[in-house]
């Protein structure tokens, strides 16, 4: 319908669009700005120009439409040969593992070996590292042990080239975008060599990292997204349903990598209701047409991003099948299906029995094992006595033997079993101490008691005992190993041992609190299961463990991996990078090389670029103020100030929101941060850039009169040029290697450079 | 117009609001003085009440000095003269404490809320009958009338961001013809001295006083696209708004800070987290230490070196005749040299003397040679006459560190690395010389290039737990941790080891007072309230901002000592409960408003679709910039917190089911409801009454009625 009533004005308008196929984005606009209708004919030639200064007539019209329509794709192909050329120079130096490789790189190397571990991140990227590793030829085999371990004869540039291609759509996505946005080849190719040159970019791209693969997800929906609004009066046609699945699949694949991937989805999000919105103010729609609508949007950017998401989960987990270092981030159940692991499979004692050794695993999700050590509380926290934590790994500080109340040494014949309400006394099998609580506050959470190891060679007091009762059992019930819940009242004070969560300061070596609550409301958190069982008086019988579903497994690793995220806190002797230094360029990150003998590498934007961008975004804002207190003003613009403005406002409006989007959110983050983590709101604010910029030229003849004003637009476009070209000269050593002497240092290649003292290179 | 309303309905209206006043009043203001004995958090602002009578300068970081400052105000008018020591809840006061005064400014801010409320109802365009209910729902609010009756800030700051929001209301609504006279002005400038009190109370008020600016831009866009009205005329409204709600709530702001320092001017126990030149403008403490130092470091001058981070705690560099460990705990080596540690109190081994390289002498030349940015020098321990030495060795706690030591030569071919370049980071020019007090100074280790640093972690029993010093190479721009500043200083006269080590005991001396400006010490005293973070730790009574919703806590502010009275902020659970149901009533209204106007169905005339708007954006947006932030907050949280928000939600109920009534559901029924929903609101406050005013005394069984919620902690007394 909406396709009916704008015929008449296509058909007026024909010449004014640029692309073989004509763009209704023109029309509509159009309809919102009556004036343009007027002016048409007179405003056409300007506006199809762009850069030319055509404006007289058809034939004129005709020129510039054809003279665009080339340069486009000239332009488009010089741009992917200076990404792709830029990205993939010098790629496999250094040959050494570069910073975050040891974790990537090794991680793609667990899929290759199919060995289970644990990541805070979505499994997507790595897998796809994985499999570009797999398919030139890495065999699985090379440890990622530390930063600066030799590569020798493995095959690592295969995993590094796959992460530098998709690094090098970063530039040409760019460029797509801001052409359909404002519609002026210039505007894309300022943005476009904003990225190509940028030393950041190119770094981040060149080495076995997410951040390429997400920042392609990221510019790959939001170019879906863009292509996507322009399809808007041909509702349900292939090409809008291509556009839309595409945007829908961009968004699965970012979210598969990396949680930054929400970011995105939130700014499709907005979009998308902006635009229900809009379809919702058109008279013309009846309600079930904008049903289909939102079910179509439903459909492909809800329901379709979480299938696939849920997919890759699915592949995880199938490829994942043996058993590695993440186990212990599990619980019991999930540790049975791998292969290797000590439950898989598993054989021991059924039913607990006083004398066993045993490790006891709290049930909430990432609990951990209760676990001592032979370390004290620190002085002002509770009494002076040996700390007892839950910890995530496997380890021989978390086993406990069972003892009854008195222990009468009764070694002859089979064991008691262990039964509901019996007390017991948990003695810490390395440092021989029992598990103690008192009416001293908890280190972290205030409200519960603290939990000790007290005593020696298990000879404590009565604050010592523990009723052990299994959930939802009666008197005389056995513990099941590994599928009782049970837990442990404290007998003095009543309380019920529980794993609060909370991770314990340096002191208590960043492991979880294990407190006494005295709430005793049946959570997750004070219930525990037997998981290993070692009594060699009894019997080893094979236990088929409760195998979890697939629904199970997956709540459980995300839970794990918010958990994981949410604890990567800064640790005081690190490098802690602030949200606030990431537009200014203020310190870089090193990726390879400390001293100067060594081949350095250094994550930097280029300053210039960076500082363009700064300057840029309050450009932006002065420039939108001023547009539209003109136009609520009602001062009357010319036709191509209208354009412009509805550029700034839309197409910028758009790409700030992505910016605050993949910037904002980082100021309320209390996880540890790094320069790297700026990158997407990078890419978003060099396109705002490009956007800029270019209106910002072209509205020299505000000042200046038509020759003049043309010159000075030539004329700044050329000085951002060479300025980005010869900045890029001076610092792209830091992307393709440096060695010698240290800037600050005589004789350096870099001397000069370093205009920033917190720059470290 | 103005003769147009009868008289007799501008009395009626007089009499409701004076009503309402006086049962404020009545409700917040009787029995002031009981309990008589410190309440709840009276004990944290209280010393900060005793610090300003006796005008001790001290730095508190939960918020701006206005709201301390309104407090020390009800003080002084009654006469307090800070001597009581603010040490535990339920201390009692002596009689020599005016307990009423202290509580009577909170208090009769508390009750002035009611009255305003009334009016800011019908500044959004509601009736009368709509103020009366938001009134009564205020005043019939346990929480807020406990908050009000103690020595505490909640009713303040509510009182001024309601202030603040009426007085701009009744500027907007000002009919515009009167736009030349200077009436409707007034209350703009009201308005802005609000917004400046508003921020300066606490920092939550920063986001009332953001929404009231949303609020004001909105209006203000609107005005700009009104073509009627000349351009000069625009422009003249748009900075008359900027003036009075930016810049004067801005400058009333550094006013407060003004007055803050212009009157503590003693020094006293939060003096050791300000800088040394911050310090010596402060009278007594370092200052008179410090008076009459001479100015610049010469060769030969005796200092001593404090470290410029106040974390963990202000320490000095010192040295001691105790030598590192040659094993660690760890098995880790060490050089086996003499400790240098950083040391937390005034002592003679904190004295080092400035030695030039090329000569021998530790004395002082006629003239003195200053130091100068850039100049390599050795510092001698004063005491051991040891070098400060550096090398490559791990320190002993942070091993990716160099160690720090006193130059021993053990003849292990481990040779001397004791020069030092003076690096004055807040120089002006490069050839600055060193100066007492006020240069910031970075020691860089001229072998390694590393720098001396305060990694800030105590040594085990060994090194007496002082804090470790080292030398760290990967050095940061902006860390104040690498920056060392010469508080005492002296120039050496003594050139034998004895008649130094005299001279090092007798104290310094001399006279001349340091000044730095206020905007210096406004900067540096407003970046570390920002920046001192205090150890934050869970509190038997903090809770998470989602439990403030559905009131899940509670908090005991004060039990009697020997019987069961005892005081809770508790709030009404039913007016609570009111709030709630309407916050959610109006979000879906105004969705399905929002649907079916796009649709171009107006369920609403525009006028009242306007003012429905308007009563969102106050009360709603007033909610969530009161509640939002502090889901993202780390730190430790009450339920008092919430009240200001729940203000909102009680404007917002009465309101909202007027609306409802006059253009969706006219029911009688709906009247009738309302009449025993506020009927049951009444009976709850009676209810608790008991729990709010901490009178009477309840039995065991009665407070076990009261606990309506599992969750509540009401205290019984074992007998």
């Amino acid at each position: 319908m909406a396709k009916a009533e704008c015929t008449p004005k296509w058909n007026t308008l024909a010449l004014r669009n640029r692309k073989t196929c004509p763009t209704p984005e023109k029309s509509f606009q159009t309809t919102f700005t009556p004036v343009s209708k007027d002016k048409n004919s007179q405003t056409a030639g300007l506006l199809a120009g762009g850069d030319t200064q055509s404006s007289n007539g058809p034939s004129g019209q005709f020129v510039a439409r054809g003279s665009i329509e080339s340069p486009s794709k000239v332009l488009l192909m010089l741009v992917a040969g200076l990404s792709f050329s830029t990205r993939l120079y010098k790629l496999t130096e250094p040959p050494h593992v570069c910073w975050d490789e040891t974790h990537f790189g090794k991680m793609g190397s667990y899929y290759i070996n199919r060995t289970f571990f644990f990541d805070v991140h979505p499994p997507l990227g790595k897998m796809l590292i994985g499999l570009a590793g797999y398919m030139s030829g890495y065999n699985g085999t090379f440890p990622f042990i530390k930063p600066g371990d030799k590569y020798e004869n493995q095959n690592y540039w295969g995993m590094r080239g796959f992460c530098a291609v998709l690094g090098s759509f970063l530039p040409i996505f760019a460029y797509l975008i801001v052409l359909e946005l404002s519609n002026s080849c210039t505007a894309a190719i300022i943005a476009a060599t904003l990225l190509i040159f940028d030393t950041g970019c190119i770094t981040i791209s060149q080495y076995i990292l997410l951040d390429p693969i997400l920042m392609f997800f990221i510019m790959a929906a939001v170019l879906s997204m863009v292509k996507f609004n322009q399809q808007r009066y041909r509702s349900f046609t292939a090409s809008w349903w291509f556009w839309l699945v595409l945007t829908g699949i961009n968004l699965a694949g970012a979210l598969g990598v990396k949680f930054v991937g929400l970011f995105v989805i939130v700014l499709v999000g907005l979009n998308t209701i902006g635009d229900l919105w809009r379809l919702l103010g058109d008279m013309s729609l009846s309600l079930v047409d904008i049903a289909k609508h939102f079910l179509a949007r439903a459909f492909a950017l809800i329901l379709l991003p979480l299938i696939l998401y849920v997919t890759i989960f699915a592949v995880h987990f199938v490829v994942l099948n043996k058993s590695g270092p993440g186990d212990g981030f599990f619980s019991s159940a999930f540790q049975s299906r791998l292969i290797g692991n000590n439950l898989h499979n598993a054989s021991m004692p059924e039913y607990l029995a006083f004398g066993s050794t045993v490790t006891i695993k709290n049930l909430r999700i990432a609990g951990g094992y209760l676990h001592s050590h032979w370390h004290l509380y620190p002085e002002g926290v509770g009494a002076r006595q040996q700390q007892v934590t839950a910890y995530l790994h496997k380890d021989y500080n978390n086993l406990w033997v069972v003892h009854r109340q008195q222990d009468n040494n009764s070694q002859s014949g089979n064991p008691d079993l262990v039964r509901h309400g019996d007390i017991v006394r948990l003695e810490h099998k390395e440092t021989t101490r029992n598990l103690h609580s008192h009416l001293h506050e908890a280190p972290l959470t205030k409200k519960h008691f603290q939990v000790t190891g007290y005593g020696i060679n298990g000879t404590g007091d009565a604050n010592d005992l523990w009723q052990m009762e299994v959930c939802g059992g009666r008197k005389g019930d056995p513990v099941k190993v590994l599928r009782s819940k049970v837990r442990f009242l404290h007998r003095a004070t009543g309380c019920v041992l529980y794993s609060s969560g909370k991770t314990l300061p340096k002191w208590g070596w960043e492991q979880i609190e294990v407190t006494c609550s005295p709430y005793l409301k049946e959570t997750p958190s004070s219930q525990w299961n037997i998981e290993d069982h070692i009594n060699p008086k009894l019997p080893n019988i094979s236990l088929s463990v409760l195998k979890p579903n697939f629904l199970e497994i997956l709540l459980e690793s995300h839970i794990v991996m918010f958990r994981g995220n949410s604890g990567l806190k800064p640790k005081d002797n690190e490098m802690n990078s602030k949200p606030w230094h990431w537009p200014i360029n203020y310190q870089g990150l090193r990726f390879s090389g400390v001293n100067a003998t060594e081949y350095r590498v250094y994550l930097l934007g280029n300053p210039v670029v960076w500082w363009i961008n700064l300057a840029s975004l309050g450009l932006y804002f002065t420039m939108v103020a001023v547009a539209s207190i003109a136009t609520q003003r009602g001062f009357s613009l010319g036709q191509q100030r209208i354009e412009h403005s509805l550029v700034l406002v839309r197409g910028g409006g758009l790409l700030m929101l992505g910016w605050l989007l993949h910037y904002a959110p980082f100021f309320t983050m209390g996880r540890i941060l790094y320069f790297h983590h700026y990158f997407p709101a990078m890419l978003f604010s060099s396109m705002l850039t490009g956007l800029t910029l270019d209106i910002l030229f072209r509205s020299a003849d505000l000042l200046l009169h038509p020759p003049y004003s043309y010159w000075f637009q030539r004329t700044g476009q050329l000085l951002l040029l060479f300025s980005i070209l010869y900045s890029f000269y001076l610092f792209h050593p830091l992307s393709y290697g440096m060695t010698g002497p240290l800037a600050h240092e005589p004789g350096s290649a870099m001397a000069g450079l370093k205009w920033m003292d917190s720059w470290e290179f | 117009q103005l003769g147009g309303l009868p008289l007799v309905v501008t009395a009626q209206v007089d009499l409701l609001l004076v009503l309402v006043s006086l049962l404020a009043f009545w409700t917040r203001l009787s029995h002031l003085s009981y309990p008589n004995a410190v309440v709840f958090d009276e004990v944290y602002y209280g010393q900060f009440v005793s610090l300003y009578m006796k005008r001790v300068f001290f730095i508190d970081d939960s918020g701006p000095p206005l709201g301390h400052m309104i407090l020390a105000f009800g003080a002084y008018l009654g006469g307090f003269d800070g001597n009581f020591v603010w040490n535990r809840i339920g201390a009692e006061y002596p009689t020599t404490v005016n307990v009423w005064s202290l509580r009577l400014l909170p208090a009769l801010c508390g009750a002035l809320c009611v009255p305003l409320v009334y009016l800011l109802t019908l500044e959004l365009k509601f009736s009368h009958l709509s103020a009366l209910g938001a009134a009564v729902l205020l005043l019939l609010e346990n929480s807020l009338i406990v908050q009000s009756r103690f020595m505490l800030l909640e009713s303040v700051l509510i009182f001024f961001v309601l202030l603040a929001f009426f007085s701009y209301l009744r500027f907007h609504n000002a009919p515009s013809s009167l736009s030349g006279g200077t009436p409707r002005y007034i209350w703009l400038i009201l308005s802005g001295v609000s917004c400046g009190a508003v921020v300066g109370v606490k920092y939550m008020g920063l986001f009332s006083y953001l929404l009231l600016l949303v609020v004001a831009s909105l209006h203000t866009w609107k005005l700009i696209g009104d073509k009627t009205i000349s351009h000069r005329n625009v422009c003249v409204q748009c900075v008359h708004r900027v003036l009075c709600l930016v810049v004067v709530p801005v400058l009333l702001y550094v006013f407060w800070f003004y007055v803050h320092l212009s009157f503590l001017n003693r020094s006293g126990p939060h003096d050791q987290l300000m800088s040394s030149a911050f310090q010596a403008s402060l009278q007594g403490g370092l200052s008179r230490i410090t008076r009459g130092q001479p100015l610049e470091v010469a060769y030969g001058s005796q200092v001593t070196l404090r470290s410029s981070v106040s974390q963990p705690i202000p320490c000095w560099l010192h040295s001691h005749k105790v030598n590192y460990p040659i094993r660690y705990d760890n098995g880790r080596g060490s050089s086996h040299q003499q400790q240098v540690t950083c040391y937390p109190f005034k002592d003679v081994n904190n004295w080092w003397i400035i030695k030039d390289p090329g000569r021998q002498q530790l004395v002082v030349d006629t003239p003195p040679r200053p130091v100068r940015h850039g100049d390599v020098i050795q510092l001698v321990h004063g005491m051991t006459s040891r070098f400060l030495n550096s090398h490559d060795v791990a320190a002993p706690m942070s091993p990716h560190t160099q160690e720090v030591s006193g130059y021993i030569d053990f003849n292990v071919s481990m040779p001397a690395q004791n020069l030092w370049r003076v690096d004055i980071s807040n120089r002006e020019a490069e050839s600055e010389v060193w100066k007492t007090i006020l240069s910031e100074v970075r020691l860089v280790h001229v072998n390694t290039s590393a720098v001396l640093k305060l990694s800030g972690v105590p040594l085990p029993d060994w090194g007496f737990r002082q804090l470790e010093v080292v030398a760290d190479k990967l050095f940061k721009a902006h860390s104040s941790s690498l920056e060392w500043t010469v508080e005492e200083h002296r120039y050496g006269t003594s050139q034998e080891q004895k008649e130094r080590e005299a001279e090092l005991h007798s104290p310094t001396h001399i006279d001349v007072d340091r000044k730095i400006s206020f905007w210096a010490k406004f900067v540096e005293l407003q970046w570390k309230m920002l920046t001192v973070k205090q150890e934050e730790s869970e509190h038997k009574y903090s809770s998470s901002p989602l439990e403030w919703i559905t009131m899940e806590t509670n908090i005991a502010y004060w039990l009697h000592s020997s019987t069961n009275a005892q005081i809770h902020l508790i709030g009404n659970p039913v007016s609570w409960g009111v709030g709630n149901l309407s916050l959610l009533a109006y979000q879906l209204l105004a969705v399905v408003y929002l649907l079916r106007r796009r649709r171009g169905l107006k369920d609403v005339p525009d006028g009242v679709w306007d003012q429905f708007v308007c009563l969102g954006c106050v009360c709603v947006g007033g909610w969530l910039v009161n509640f939002v932030p502090f889901l993202l907050m780390d730190k430790t949280l009450f339920l008092y917190h919430y009240l200001p928000a729940l203000c909102y939600l009680y404007l917002l109920s009465p309101a909202l089911l007027e609306h409802a009534h006059t253009h969706l559901l006219r029911y009688r029924a709906l009247c009738v409801g309302a009449l025993a929903v506020l009927l049951s609101i009444f009976l709850t406050y009676r209810t608790f009454c008991p729990l709010t005013y901490g009178s009477p005394e309840l039995s065991a069984h009665q407070l076990q009625g009261l606990k309506w919620r599992d969750t509540w902690d009401i205290l019984y007394r074992r007998r």
